[in-house]
């Protein structure tokens, strides 16, 4: 179940016996945390747009924070398939809950690939795991356009020390994090395209408010934009250039969690149009309504959506396990990444809509058991987190270059 | 192969003028020895897409995806040399 890393710690780490994990149960208390929070809250954390704590709370207690830390430092080590079904369950209860997750685990994935050669980073590790340690992201910047690839703000050093100001203008949940990991130039001679990923710690930056988050969906992710003050040791710079960890691990594993999380959603979605479907079959038992056909019709899309996602989950886990990063950095995995996202950011709408036109005025009002107005809004996110337009551009030039099949 | 023997076979200034043009870089080109690693002067793997339809085309030449790796990229000799390999 852990994850093969590419960069081997430079010292031996005795695993511990690893505690046999049964996912299957897992996964029940996932569900259970689910039904018993997560879904308790979620039209409040929606309607009110604030931060579901009692969500991130229990996920906390379960140490789920820690899922994809490899056990040898007390987390779960599991795999980023293992993963993604988590975040497709919790995507069923609550988008914004499941986001916050999704986007924390690709953190702790980019650290755990590429940071575990350093003692700074292994420390940091097992304090994630006892502490249950929130981690977030800001990686755009105003001025570059929503291009990852590229930074204005640059670390300064001065000795062991590092300083560094970024104006960001999304940071999900970025005012109840812990830690959060940063990009920027590596110098302030350095190009653009030069990138180091940095962690800064709670208590060593201040962020001054930038832009507020009172959008149509994913109201709880609170992703506000921030002017980051940060400080501190030179060995809170990941060891590997970000290019690398971007294209290695940030670009695959994003991809894959969120149309897993997004599948989760319409899952839910498609859950309430049977609940509907099956509450008017029993009124001519014997006849299937057509509401029925209309039900099979996306359920046929969902499993696409569903296959896609896991498809490439195997995919990256077996490139992960076998040690092959030449073809997860190549333009072929990467073309495939950005299919995915292009597919299930577009099929969560569909699936959404026609779940909606399933339960009719039941889904249309607010204040209905079969209420589909959160899942909508939500759906409508997944294609604009990075434009579409952007990443089919990017497949476009790519696509001069690479012929599939070679 | 030595540098006169690369020069006589692919014109450096070639792989030069479509670097300048196409490559997007942040430092002039022309201040850049042949094997200065163009990573570190702002190239990407992106802009590697464009140089090589402007290679293609200005020496007639098709590159394989086996081709396409960061080290073939990587300087103005490694660049030529390439070219130099698929003219043939």
């Amino acid at each position: 179940m852990t994850t093969a890393v590419t960069e081997l710690p430079d010292t031996e780490i005795t695993a511990a016996a690893p505690v046999a994990l049964n996912f299957d149960e897992l996964l029940k208390r996932v569900h259970a945390i689910g039904r018993e929070v997560l879904a308790v809250h979620a039209n409040d954390v929606d309607r009110l747009a604030r931060f579901p704590a009692e969500s991130i709370e229990a996920m906390k207690e379960a140490q789920l924070l820690s899922a994809y830390v490899p056990i040898e430092y007390g987390g779960m080590g599991l795999n980023i398939v293992e993963t993604s079904r988590i975040c497709e369950a919790f995507g069923n209860y609550c988008g914004s809950s499941a986001m916050i997750y999704a986007m924390h685990c690709i953190q702790v994935a980019c650290v755990v690939h590429h940071a575990q050669h350093s003692s700074y980073f292994r420390r940091y590790l097992k304090q994630l795991v006892e502490e249950q340690r929130l981690m977030a992201s800001a990686t755009t910047e105003i001025g570059t356009g929503g291009d990852l690839r590229s930074s204005i703000c640059a670390i300064e050093v001065n000795g062991d020390c590092f300083t560094v100001t970024k104006k960001a203008p999304v940071i999900s949940y970025g005012e109840y994090s812990d830690d959060l990991l940063l990009t920027c130039r590596s110098g302030p001679n350095s190009p653009a395209s030069e990138q180091v990923h940095v962690m800064v710690r709670r208590g060593e930056y201040i962020a001054e408010p930038l832009s507020t988050w009172d959008t149509m969906g994913f109201r709880g992710t609170c992703s506000s934009g921030f002017t980051v003050s940060a400080h501190g040791s030179t060995d809170q710079i990941l060891p590997t250039p970000f290019n690398d960890i971007l294209s290695l691990t940030m670009h695959p594993y994003s991809h894959i969690v969120w149309g897993a999380l997004w599948t989760g959603i319409a899952a839910d979605a498609v859950n309430q149009a049977r609940a509907f479907v099956r509450a008017e079959a029993r009124k001519t038992p014997g006849e299937t309504p057509i509401s029925a056909i209309r039900l099979a019709e996306v359920d046929l899309v969902l499993q696409e959506m569903r296959h896609n996602v896991y498809g490439l989950a195997r995919e990256y886990n077996e490139l992960l396990k076998g040690g092959c990063p030449g073809q997860i950095h190549g333009f072929g995995f990467s073309i495939r990444t950005n299919n995915l996202k292009l597919s299930c950011s577009q099929r969560i709408v569909e699936i959404v809509g026609q779940a909606l036109l399933i339960c009719g005025i039941s889904g249309y009002r607010n204040d209905s058991k079969f209420s589909l107005s959160r899942h909508l809004r939500d759906a409508y996110g997944a294609a604009l987190m990075v434009n579409n337009d952007r990443i089919t551009k990017l497949n476009a030039t790519m696509l001069l270059a690479h012929r599939e099949g070679n | 192969m030595t540098e006169s023997t690369l020069e006589s076979t692919v014109d450096t200034t070639a792989v030069r003028e479509v670097l300048a043009q196409h490559g997007r870089l942040t430092v002039d080109i022309s201040t850049l020895d042949v094997d200065f690693d163009l990573y570190g002067a702002g190239l990407t793997s992106l802009a590697t897409v464009g140089i090589m339809l402007a290679l293609e085309d200005r020496f007639e030449v098709e590159f394989p995806e086996s081709m396409l790796s960061r080290s073939t990229f990587r300087s103005v000799a490694s660049i030529a040399e390439a070219v130099a390999k698929l003219a043939g």
